[in-house]
């Protein structure tokens, strides 16, 4: 059996996690219940897909890894995801609308994020690494849900009221350039690529493309131009706020290594 | 050894999810099988229903008391692919559901188009199917929310005996 790099597992692993990280910071602070719950749900989808890849990593590193220790024990200088994931959960902090919590910014990013999952996965499911096929397989049942979950709410946001679809129209603002960095390989996924046990992301480009046009035209939203930065989040170069994510998950690990309950 | 795997499913015939105590794991899907591993030992087979579920590591637990409490020594192997899906409950779990209060899935995943191998364009094709109230029987129920209680459930409301109700979808 072939078997994708590492670090491509990695890569996978640390999107997973740290926007499960993100989305669960609404857990107890959703504006309605059933989004409390909701995204309380998405993030362990994410949390639980994030466990199968750094289980099967540390099962394939051998020794005294697991999947503890690389969630836990790596740095923010050795998370591989892509830098849009890590952003807090608000635009920049000025304006009528300032909040640290803003719904906007968190659906649009899980949209535009399980939008390019939905695509990847499902190329994933016939990966020549077997045990990465069968993870993309059960994963890709549960981005189904997140995508249809957060385009629902874009549409509601964007086709919503005056501030609702500003908001919306700013998160989009906000985000979208980062998605830029979907599309240009990185050493990793150069190598998996090379070793057939992953797709070309350029060859998804169009397809997620359509997807987000399609969404954004029913949401009366506009799309902004993709041009200038591209991000290097799934390099190792990340924006200041994985530092401070990493912080609040890790630190109870550190503080105890080893500890069990 | 066919004695051997017959008191395995024996003891573990009775065992029901730690979330929803009236279906059992076979019924379930989740127990797939009892096998002799190549080393000779005996092997129960279970597969993870959604990645994050909470109750899996209790399930594994639970499965080890029970081969425990019989005398039995097996272990339990986690086994990924084929991945677990909802089409895998029996109709007898379909129907323990509904009387519990909680719509089983009524849509087949392997019936829908490329069963999820076609190349998307646009949206993934959305549920379509009617979600009959548990209660009343109606079909003239609406979607509250697409993640209830669980991952594995959406919230639904009956617009003719008002109540509010959970759906196992189809996964």
């Amino acid at each position: 059996m072939n078997k994708a790099p590492n670090e491509y597992l990695l890569h996978l692993a640390d999107n997973a996690v740290v926007l499960g990280q993100r989305v669960a910071e609404w857990c107890g602070h959703g504006p309605i219940l059933e989004e409390d719950l909701a995204l309380a749900n998405v993030s362990l989808d994410l949390i639980g897909q994030a466990r199968l890849l750094y289980q099967l990593v540390a099962t394939r590193l051998g020794g005294d890894a697991t999947e503890d220790s690389l969630a836990y024990f790596r740095d923010d200088t050795e998370f591989l995801n892509y830098t849009l994931l890590e952003l807090p959960n608000h635009d920049a902090l000025v304006g009528y609308a300032a909040s640290d919590m803003d719904y906007a910014t968190t659906i649009v990013r899980n949209f535009f994020y399980s939008a390019l999952m939905v695509l990847l996965w499902d190329k994933l499911q016939s990966s020549t690494d077997a045990d990465l096929a069968a993870i993309a397989a059960k994963s890709l049942k549960e981005a189904r849900y997140h995508l249809h979950h957060s385009a629902d709410w874009l549409v509601k946001f964007g086709d919503g009221t005056e501030e609702s679809h500003q908001r919306a129209q700013a998160a989009v603002d906000h985000l979208h350039p980062y998605t830029e960095e979907f599309w240009t390989p990185s050493a990793q996924e150069e190598a998996a690529i090379a070793n057939g046990t992953a797709p070309d992301v350029r060859a998804l480009h169009q397809a997620w493309d359509a997807l987000v046009a399609d969404t954004l035209a029913t949401a009366t939203l506009k799309r902004p131009q993709t041009q200038g930065y591209v991000p290097e989040g799934k390099q190792a170069r990340h924006s200041e706020h994985l530092s401070y994510l990493l912080g609040e998950m890790q630190s109870l690990a550190r503080a105890h290594p080893g500890a069990t309950w | 050894m066919e004695s051997a795997k017959a008191k395995i499913w024996a003891a573990l015939e009775h065992l029901t999810d730690p979330e929803i105590p009236v279906v059992t794991l076979r019924e379930l899907g989740i127990l797939r099988d009892v096998r002799v591993a190549v080393d000779g030992s005996l092997e129960v087979v279970i597969t993870p229903t959604y990645s994050g579920c909470p109750a899996m590591g209790q399930i594994e637990d639970d499965i080890r008391a029970s081969l425990a409490q019989a005398g039995i020594e097996a272990h339990v192997v986690t086994q990924l692919a084929p991945a677990w899906t909802t089409d895998w409950m029996t109709p007898e779990a379909k129907e323990k559901l509904r009387a519990y209060g909680i719509t089983p899935p009524q849509r087949r995943c392997a019936d829908e188009a490329g069963g999820g191998a076609h190349v998307l364009t646009f949206m993934p094709p959305r549920p379509t199917e009617t979600v009959p109230c548990p209660r009343c029987g109606s079909h003239n129920t609406t979607l509250t929310s697409q993640f209830g209680s669980t991952a594995c459930k959406a919230l639904y409301k009956c617009l003719d005996c008002l109540e509010p109700f959970d759906y196992f979808k189809p996964y």
